[in-house]
């Protein structure tokens, strides 16, 4: 189920895409190195260890990333935040905003190049305590922090 | 470090230490000495043996003499540098010997106070006491000791503020609690039935540990059979003689041993349970469930009935027979970690039980109602990983290890077993929801019946694991304070509508407006 079969679910920006992968090439990388070091040391055939390692690392930077973006959305309702990820496993996450007892706006030093941030909620309950949603516009970050704190208040009211 | 020195201050004028802190009850000082003693036996062994080669004896019982001084000394340094207060709106606590430290625990963020007991302790009319907020650390707002007039004191002071400060109806009931009539207590026949229940094997389990432990100190092998052979010999017992005595006689010895066995087992259980569990009682009082248990160590909790969060009642297939439940409240406190769970009834019959639940707020299932079952496919499916594991083992203990056809074959009768459990577990399974609380049923050893109002629950999700999708199944998990409920094998429309009707309960709420609404019922 891609996102895009459902209309009312919001897509994270594009740049996430590009986010991720700097990420998750920046992480990998030290299994690659380790990979380099086991073919130089030439304990199995040549290209045994360093040709599936590299083709491995380039499947989970840069083919990952895209696919996770596809299966990401959300929709930001007048009462509940709704949050959808995942394809192998999927997870449909709805947090009414009455129940929500802080909200964390972060954005890490890639995030920030490209302007960025992931809204983080979090709730008293002890299954998804804190439900996070990556690559937002800060701006829209800001404005749905915002909106949330907005709700909050009304109701308390 | 010179913002430090302005605070101080700041501070000095209001919480003046000189007449308004008030110090723990000396005896406690003791209590906690001699209770604290077995974390001194390691230095004291080290002192000991380290000073043996010595001439002169005297040497090493003044090392150990200096240690219980200097432990002493340190225990009597922290009792000097601890201070509570007593505020208008929060109980300060003062302590540390180097860096201190002040904490505020304002009165409205006090969950809980409860009353600890322990053996020694109660023989100088000495109590712990805690109280509980709802920050992770809430352990760190303990008093240990005060004199048990000065526990309830407090106990009685926290009511006060926190019952003036919800509704001041509240200070008419205090008075009347302290002789109303439970609403659940445990006879000793009762907490007896509930021993044979609990029969339990666990004690050879820590002698064994313990002699594996402790060996070197034993002045015999424990684990050399033939040390024990030998020991038998020696009293005219021989193998040969017990081969020689006949089959009666050996049928007879080895049931005597297993009467032993299972006698052994009863007796850990009841004496457990009596332990735990003697004189139980359960008052509803102004402020929440009261609960007080405990032979040697007295316990006295109590629970907010606001602060519930879902009920579980629980059973096994044979108490079942007889019709004996237990009921936990599931709440959000997680500083009690022994019990983040509150028993409400340990061993109760369902007809105790509803009362009990209905005074927090939650109903039994309708009776009238079916329970929803998973859909099978859910727990078949786990055949597919199960069956040619089976066979490929089959296989390599034929071809690997020579294992004759015959004996290969009793592996199948893993699947099989296997299989008879998870169509206990389909049985078992049930789920549904009405327009005010969730139901989930499952087990079939450990047969829970979990039960959330729906406006406490906090996130809902919709998963689908790799397998799951492909069936087309799905699980919806309630998030709630304290724990969660899950419902599986549900077709994912089902689910789906599911968890959109319940979000319209809940959204529909604000949490801080259910909490109110849940204490301001309670001083009807």
């Amino acid at each position: 189920m891609t996102i895009e079969s459902q209309p009312e679910l919001t897509q994270l920006n594009p740049a996430y895409v590009t986010t991720t992968r700097i990420a998750s090439a920046l992480g990998y990388l030290p299994f690659l190195v380790g990979a380099g070091v086991l073919e130089y040391v030439q304990l199995l055939p040549p290209g045994c260890v360093f040709v599936p390692a590299f083709l491995l690392y380039l499947f989970a930077a840069f083919v990952v990333p895209a696919r996770k973006y596809r299966h990401w959305g959300y929709d930001m309702g007048r009462d509940r935040l709704r949050i959808v990820r995942g394809y192998m496993f999927f997870r449909d996450t709805v947090v009414p905003f009455g129940r929500i007892q802080h909200i964390d706006v972060e954005q890490g030093p890639i995030d920030r190049r490209y302007d960025l941030a992931t809204l983080t909620v979090h709730t008293a309950g002890n299954h998804n305590s804190t439900v996070t949603l990556p690559g937002l516009l800060h701006a829209d970050a800001l404005s749905m922090r915002e909106a949330i704190r907005a709700a909050i208040r009304q109701d308390q009211i | 470090m010179t913002a430090q020195p302005s605070s101080d201050v700041e501070a000095a004028p209001v919480y003046n230490e000189a007449d308004d802190g008030e110090r723990l009850h000396i005896l406690g000082l003791f209590v906690g000495f001699i209770t604290g003693l077995p974390q001194l036996i390691f230095p004291i062994f080290a002192a000991f043996f380290g000073t043996r080669g010595s001439d002169n004896p005297l040497i090493s019982i003044a090392a150990v003499c200096a240690i219980l001084l200097f432990s002493l000394f340190f225990r009597w340094l922290s009792w000097v540098r601890f201070r509570y207060h007593i505020g208008a709106h929060d109980i300060r606590i003062e302590s540390g010997v180097v860096s201190r430290n002040a904490r505020s625990i304002p009165f409205e963020r006090i969950q809980d106070v409860s009353i600890e007991q322990k053996p020694l302790a109660r023989l100088f009319a000495l109590g712990e006491v805690k109280f509980e907020t709802g920050g992770s650390d809430g352990d760190d707002a303990k008093l240990s000791y005060v004199s048990m007039d000065e526990a309830n004191r407090l106990r009685e002071l926290v009511k006060a503020h926190k019952s003036g400060l919800v509704s001041v109806a509240n200070s008419g009931t205090d008075a009347s609690e302290v002789d109303a009539p439970p609403i659940f207590a445990m006879d000793p026949r009762r907490v007896f039935i509930f021993g044979l229940y609990s029969f339990s094997l666990v004690i050879f389990a820590v002698l064994g540990g313990l002699a594996q432990q402790f060996d070197f100190l034993l002045p015999f092998e424990i684990w050399d059979f033939r040390h024990w052979i030998g020991v038998a010999e020696k009293r005219g017992v021989t193998v040969e003689n017990l081969n020689g005595i006949g089959w009666a006689a050996q049928i007879i010895l080895a049931t005597v041993a297993l009467c032993g066995l299972i006698l052994i087992g009863f007796a850990t259980g009841i004496i457990r349970t009596l332990l735990r569990e003697h004189g139980f009682r359960l008052d509803r009082t102004a402020k929440g469930f009261r609960r007080r248990r405990g032979l040697l160590t007295l316990t006295d909790a109590v629970m907010p009935a606001h602060r519930v969060q879902a009920a579980v009642i629980q059973t096994g297939p044979i108490r079942k027979r007889r019709g004996w439940h237990s009921l936990k409240f599931v709440s959000l406190a997680q500083d009690s970690k022994d019990e983040t769970n509150f028993v409400a009834a340990p061993f109760a019959t369902l007809a105790e039980i509803w009362p009990i639940a209905n005074a927090a707020l939650i109903d039994a299932p309708d009776p009238a109602v079916r329970f929803r079952q998973g859909k099978f496919a859910w727990w078949s499916i786990r055949f597919f990983g199960l069956v040619p594991t089976i066979i490929l083992a089959m296989t390599a203990a034929m071809f690997f290890a020579g294992i004759p056809f015959y004996r290969a074959v009793l592996l199948l009768l893993v699947p099989v077993v296997f299989g008879f459990l998870w169509w206990l577990e389909w049985r078992r399974y049930g789920d549904f929801i009405d327009s005010k609380q969730i139901y989930v049923r499952e087990g079939w050893w450990r047969q829970r019946l979990a039960i959330a109002p729906q406006v406490k629950v906090q996130t809902i999700e919709i998963y689908q694991g790799p397998i799951a999708r492909r069936q087309g199944l799905a699980s919806v998990n309630f998030g709630i304070s304290g724990g969660s409920l899950e419902m599986i094998a549900l077709p994912l429309e089902t689910a789906k509508a599911i968890r959109d009707a319940v979000i319209e309960q809940v959204a529909a709420v604000d949490y801080a407006v259910v909490a109110a609404e849940a204490r301001a019922s309670k001083s009807i």
